[in-house]
């Protein structure tokens, strides 16, 4: 007994070590798999507060391009609404179809990486103003990534430029679709994979959201192509200019599907039947 | 250590972590080299000082890093090994003079000291970008981390070093 106890104490530096080494790693493990509640999250009380206060310090620098992007995208609004307004005069729609499939609220990013290989975002919003996990963040440019941990005031989202991150486009003028993932070398470059060889893939054709997830609507705009290569498995990888500045992100979009749950849970019975 | 000694401490620590993650964690030179200046907390913790203690306050140091960084706990782990190899470093570094409790880590000898310090970051900075990239076909990418990041590093801890060292 006594000499375990020697054992213990001649080592102990060494045995004090051992154990926060493997915690610390094991805290590394679990942050690199999606979807389990990670331990260290800057969507916590301490690091919200600081970098809201870091945000609020910085807010007027870039204030300016803030509002030109905000009033262009007034004007983009402006003209859509008056296509709509000179068709609605034609089609007259039942007012119980007016359910609105998708809602957007607006928030604040306090905090961005993006030269990491698994980046994030800090948004200050979070589940009090309804905020939930799997939610897609967007900016009037186009999309940024999805939420993926939610505190009482604030949540993280797993950006695009994340090696973890998988998410379904298409092509615009054509139905092929591949699953966009980040190889970490541009911040403003993105992969699409695993495209049918079938496609007819030009540079600068445009790259929009496919809709088939219940995450981002159709059709929000991602980046145009600019280069590509037949890969292995007879499929295109394109390499995608995103329309994005991830590296400057301040005003974002979160999306809520207000369908969602239908959809999963009619999908979830179809595989519970099979 | 003395109250004044703890006191230091905790300041200086305070003082790292929001250095680093408002302000270092974002130079993105080049697109990706950022300098980690916290872990001069642990290249200068006292050498008398109890080498349990600062193995448990590297860990907090790189969880708070962490706990910001959204980084899992890469920061704690890199730090809480160059804590437990501080003192073979310090041997390494400075021979003799370290086991007879003889050195000043500002007064030492210029080689001897960048040895010290470049050996502590360089550890560092590897292990953090393994466990960060966490993968085989980005080995270019971890080296050019290690290796820019740390060139870095060793510039600014220097500097900072020569900036806050007392003058005889």
């Amino acid at each position: 007994m006594q000499q375990i106890l020697f054992f213990f104490i001649r080592n102990k530096n060494f045995l004090l070590f051992s154990v926060l080494f493997l915690f610390a790693f094991a805290l590394t493990i679990q942050s690199n798999s999606y979807h389990t509640a990670r331990f260290t999250s800057s969507a916590n009380f301490l690091s919200g507060t600081i970098f809201t206060m870091k945000s609020n310090a910085l807010n007027y620098i870039g204030l300016q391009e803030e509002n030109t992007k905000l009033l262009n995208e007034n004007v983009f609004l402006r003209k859509q609404l008056e296509v709509f307004k000179s068709n609605i005069g034609i089609i007259k729609k039942d007012s119980s179809d007016l359910s609105v499939k998708y809602d957007f609220i607006p928030a604040i990013v306090i905090n961005n990486s993006y030269s990491k290989t698994k980046n994030l975002l800090t948004i200050k919003i979070g589940s009090n103003d309804g905020i939930k996990i799997d939610m897609g963040v967007i900016t009037s440019d186009g999309i940024v990534g999805i939420v993926n941990n939610v505190s009482e005031n604030y949540a993280t989202v797993q950006s695009l430029l994340n090696t973890n991150s998988q998410i379904n486009a298409r092509l615009k003028n054509s139905n092929h679709f591949g699953s966009i993932k980040w190889n970490t070398e541009a911040t403003n470059i993105v992969q699409l994979t695993d495209v049918n060889r079938l496609a007819p893939v030009k540079v600068g054709d445009t790259i929009i959201t496919d809709g088939k997830s219940t995450i981002f609507p159709e059709g929000l705009p991602i980046g145009t192509i600019k280069k590509y290569e037949l890969g292995e498995n007879d499929s295109y990888n394109l390499d995608i200019q995103l329309f994005n500045d991830m590296t400057n992100l301040k005003h974002v979009y979160l999306i809520t599907n207000n369908d969602a749950l239908e959809i999963k849970e009619l999908e979830k019975e179809g595989e519970d039947e099979q | 250590m003395n109250n004044s000694a703890i006191l230091i401490n905790i300041l200086r620590f305070i003082t790292l972590v929001l250095l680093q993650v408002l302000l270092l964690d974002h130079i993105n030179f080049l697109g990706y080299v950022n300098p980690y200046l916290y872990i001069l907390f642990i290249i200068i913790f006292p050498l008398d000082g109890n080498r349990s203690l600062l193995i448990f306050l590297s860990f907090l140091l790189g969880l708070s890093i962490d706990l910001f960084g959204d980084s899992g706990g890469v920061h704690a782990a890199a730090s809480v090994l160059i804590a437990y190899l501080r003192s073979p470093i310090l041997k390494f570094s400075f021979g003799v003079s370290y086991e007879y409790n003889m050195i000043k880590i500002d007064k030492a000898p210029l080689i001897e000291r960048l040895t010290y310090i470049s050996l502590m970051v360089l550890v560092h900075h590897l292990v953090l970008f393994i466990l960060e990239i966490f993968s085989l076909s980005h080995i270019l990418l971890l080296l050019k981390s290690t290796l820019f990041s740390g060139i870095f590093s060793i510039i600014l801890i220097f500097c900072t070093l020569l900036l806050f060292s007392r003058k005889s």
